[in-house]
């Protein structure tokens, strides 16, 4: 349409200019939003200490608050180690193996305007560790000292610096801290001076009621509103101390979904953009329709965790030497789990600091593994009969009982007889901390409960000490070995960081090489996402990054 | 009829009293810890013990039922282990979600159910009762967790016409009445639907076919009276009945379906259930319980005056 008079043209062209400049602000501040359905039933606890294990840690952790060590998630290649965090610095005292002093990052404030320094820490090491202070929440108690097992007390030196004390000399400390989260001490306080409640415990109560839902962190991610059970939205903090870490995404919504076909549904239909765990058999559906997957070596282990009280029969080493020699893992990965695991050669893999040199090689053998059956005293008409006790599902679990009915075909043709005892996923959960020689064992020699491995005492100690066996810890077969005692408490007792590691990586090259678990595999955390997202490093951790994502 | 009601409300108490009992003991004789959610297998006795008696469970088990009964009385079904936040606020936010799934349910189900049966009782044995009959089998066959998925297949995944899950939109924190929110609601109310769906036209199938075939229903066409005047008597005479089997049906649905509610994410009282179950938390585990129970007991009371009130014989009984 051609128009002829001038005024009318000049006025439609005003019209269009104002138009323009109207929306133009808009369309620049367009918000990115990015959805994500977890695998968690609920909304992980957002008070600071999350609940459900490290998925907690990856969406309501690692998301709104920082620890004073925390992990490199930069990287796609190399395993993830510690870094800095609100800590800029530590060491332990030279004098007393006991004592270590952190340096904290100047300058770092809470989502409430306050400062985070030497108080704060100490406000927060309390929380967990002094019964009777007033933020004391027996219900961060469990899911956090425990993975700081030796940490005492915390004590202020200057505004910037805090002591730290363990009970014992143990150098995993600067790892085990990564799992102490720093919340808002004036936060809390705000709500525990309005709260109600019959006595000092009750308003503590109340209080952390009210802050896990108007929570403050000084994380990357700052709370925006939170419904139980149905969605936590999380918006970006623009003041974060990391400027490489502020996010890029605008709003970011969390949302709970158990069963893996609706997530996956979820993200066929576009209502999320990211889901984590998709339904296995949906991954060529959704590589076909263009969404990105992503997976990548977890610090996680599928076992079978042996027994060796007496008359066990995995005390014989060429029968664990056997077993780890007959699993077709490149089968199992590529047949059942449809490529979604990395075969296990130990806890750790080659290329991880804690690797070391075993001399045993973990791979697929099987007339070796037959050989060494025979030297055993076994053959095609005198099998050995083994009971393994595992569930139906779990936390971790992957899929443990068509796994364990692969290693019952596979072992069959070494000269084992595998019986399973299945249970419910808790109580065989409860049954580890039990160990082998309880009823609750029901006569099996192996366990199979899978682990983490991001920490030196999660991957090793637990298992390997002989101190650590039940009611203290998790050597739920009772393994007592003098030289893993010995490696374990130089391991604890080295602080520099690399001859710690040295150390770890001899401990783990003897638990290899004396085959102390059977490896099977470890998880590789699959995710898929709309091919709206970028910018996504999946790192060999079971955390992530979100601060790095965009959306186009 | 008030001594009727205040009879039936008495005969509630130990009902509810025992239904208490043992959904505590239930709990408590399954294997494994009951802090499996807050106490990871590798923390020390020391820590252990602490947190059982933090949590109260290091007490004798009629010491805890009692603490537990008594707070309950008072309103107080105590925190969850996993969430820290109060059991109650948790029950009655999932059972609210539940109740407007039910109610759109049993819409849905009721009306479909009511209106093919009495169609197939009307036509009894022609092609009509036959089709409709097929529609009553099917929804008390199929399994409806796979039907919820095959409808998010077609509706959601397919031709993206409704979310695949949750309960409303981004920004929403309560539930609301607007097309928003209702999207959420279609597939898992019609999932939810079928069965009572089925039952209730089996059921109001064969009261019609009944009813039409006694005496009196012929003595009412032999005086003259118009079919819509025999089908108030139908109606009239089956509804007791037809109303003790619906009640029955909100009374399950009420209870929330743990498969339909985790197919959709749908944060009902089935998916709280499920959440309690498997992070073994205690005391929303034995509060959701409770509450459930107590709806179906409040339920069946309320149908049993209602059906007292319509039909005057079975208060004589």
């Amino acid at each position: 349409m051609l128009i002829k008079n001038n005024k009318t043209r000049a006025a439609l062209i005003a019209l269009l200019a104002l138009g323009s400049a109207a929306a133009w602000p808009r369309v620049a501040a367009a918000e990115t939003v990015l959805r994500i359905g977890m695998t968690a039933a609920d909304i992980p606890r957002t008070l600071g200490q999350p609940d459900q294990g490290f998925e907690g840690n990856r969406f309501t952790g690692l998301t709104m608050y920082d620890a004073l060590t925390g992990w490199d998630l930069s990287s796609a290649d190399k395993p993830s180690t510690v870094i800095p965090g609100l800590a800029t610095e530590w060491k332990v005292d030279d004098a007393d193996k006991t004592k270590w002093v952190f340096k904290l990052r100047p300058g770092v404030t809470f989502h409430d305007g306050t400062p985070f320094n030497a108080d704060a820490v100490v406000w927060n090491v309390e929380k967990v560790l002094k019964q009777d202070a007033p933020q004391f929440d027996a219900s961060q108690v469990g899911v956090t000292a425990s993975r700081m097992p030796t940490l005492a007390s915390a004590k202020k030196i200057d505004d910037m610096t805090v002591e730290l004390t363990t009970k014992e000399p143990d150098s995993f400390l600067p790892i085990n801290l990564t799992n102490l989260f720093m919340a808002s001490p004036a936060k809390w306080q705000h709500f525990y001076d309005k709260a109600e409640g019959a006595d000092a415990k009750a308003k503590s109560q109340a209080a952390w009621t009210a802050f896990a839902k108007d929570a403050a962190g000084t994380g990357p991610w700052k709370m925006a509103s939170f419904t139980p059970r149905e969605r936590l939205e999380l918006v970006k903090n623009a003041n974060y101390w990391d400027k490489a870490r502020v996010p890029k995404v605008d709003k970011m919504v969390l949302l709970p979904m158990p069963e893996a076909n609706a997530r996956t549904a979820a993200l066929l239909s576009g209502q999320v953009d990211w889901v984590e765990a998709p339904a296995p058999d949906a991954l060529p559906e959704l590589k076909q329709r263009g969404f990105k997957l992503y997976a990548n070596e977890q610090p996680h282990v599928w076992p079978w965790q042996f027994s060796r009280i007496e008359g066990s029969p995995w005390n014989d080493i060429r029968v664990r030497k056997a077993a780890n020699l007959c699993v077709d893992r490149e089968g199992l990965k590529d047949g059942l789990l449809a490529g979604l695991m990395v075969p296990a050669t130990g806890t750790f893999e080659p290329g991880h600091p804690w690797r070391g040199k075993p001399t045993f090689e973990i791979k697929y053998d099987k007339a070796a593994a037959q050989k060494l059956m025979q030297e055993a005293g076994f053959g095609p008409s005198k099998k050995l009969t083994v009971k393994i006790q595992t569930s139906a599902s779990g936390s971790g679990q992957m899929q443990p009982l068509p796994m364990n009915e692969y290693l019952q075909q596979a072992l069959a043709e070494c000269y084992f007889d595998v019986k399973l005892d299945v249970i419910e996923w808790n109580t065989l959960f409860t049954n580890w901390r039990r160990g082998a020689k309880d009823p609750s064992a029901n006569g099996s020699n192996a366990t199979n409960v899978t682990y983490a491995a991001m920490d030196p005492f999660f991957a090793l100690v637990r298992f390997l000490q002989s101190g650590m066996a039940p009611p203290v810890s998790n050597n739920w077969g009772f393994i007592n070995e003098p030289k893993f005692d010995e490696l374990v408490k130089k391991a604890r007792q080295t602080f520099d960081p690399a001859a710690r590691d040295a150390a770890l990586a001899e401990l783990h090259a003897a638990s290899v090489d004396d085959a102390a678990f059977l490896y099977v595999a470890h998880d590789v955390g699959p995710r898929a996402m709309s091919p709206k997202v970028t910018g996504v490093v999946q790192p060999k951790s079971w955390f992530i990054d979100f601060s790095l994502v965009s959306m186009k | 009829m008030l001594a009727y009601t205040a009879r039936r409300i008495v005969y509630v108490i130990p009902i509810v009293i025992s239904v208490a009992l043992v959904c505590f003991l239930l709990v408590h004789i399954t294997p494994g810890d009951p802090l499996v959610a807050v106490l990871p297998a590798d923390a020390s006795q020391e820590l252990a013990a602490q947190l059982r008696a933090a949590y109260g469970f290091d007490r004798p088990l009629p010491v805890q039922f009692g603490l537990w009964l008594m707070r309950a009385l008072h309103g107080d079904l105590g925190n969850s282990i996993a969430t820290g936040r109060p059991v109650l606020a948790e029950v009655m936010r999932a059972v609210g979600n539940t109740v407007t799934l039910a109610i759109a349910a049993a819409i849905i189900g009721f009306t479909m159910g009511i209106l093919l049966g009495l169609i197939a009782g009307y036509f009894r044995e022609t092609w009509i009762d036959k089709v409709a009959t097929s529609f009553a089998i099917a929804g008390v066959s199929v399994p409806h967790y796979w039907l919820g998925m095959l409808l998010v297949i077609i509706f959601s995944v397919q031709l993206n016409w409704l979310p695949a899950v949750g309960a409303g939109p981004n920004g929403s924190n309560s539930w609301a009445w607007d097309w928003a929110h209702l999207q959420y609601l279609v597939l898992p109310a019609i999932t939810t639907s079928v069965i009572p769906m089925g039952i209730v036209t089996r059921t109001v199938r064969a009261l019609t076919g009944d009813i039409l075939s006694q005496d009196f229903v012929e003595a009412l066409r032999a005086k003259g009276l118009h079919e819509r005047g025999v089908f108030r008597h139908v109606i009239k005479n089956a509804a007791p009945t037809a109303l003790a089997v619906m009640g029955l049906q909100l009374g399950y649905m009420l209870g929330g379906s743990i498969l339909i509610e985790t197919v959709f994410s749908w944060p009902g009282s089935g998916f709280l259930l499920n959440s309690a179950i498997f992070q073994r938390d205690l005391p929303l585990l034995q509060g959701t319980i409770l509450i459930l129970a107590l709806f179906f007991v409040v339920l069946n009371l309320l149908v049993d005056i209602a059906q007292a009130a319509i039909d005057p014989r079975i208060k004589r009984g």
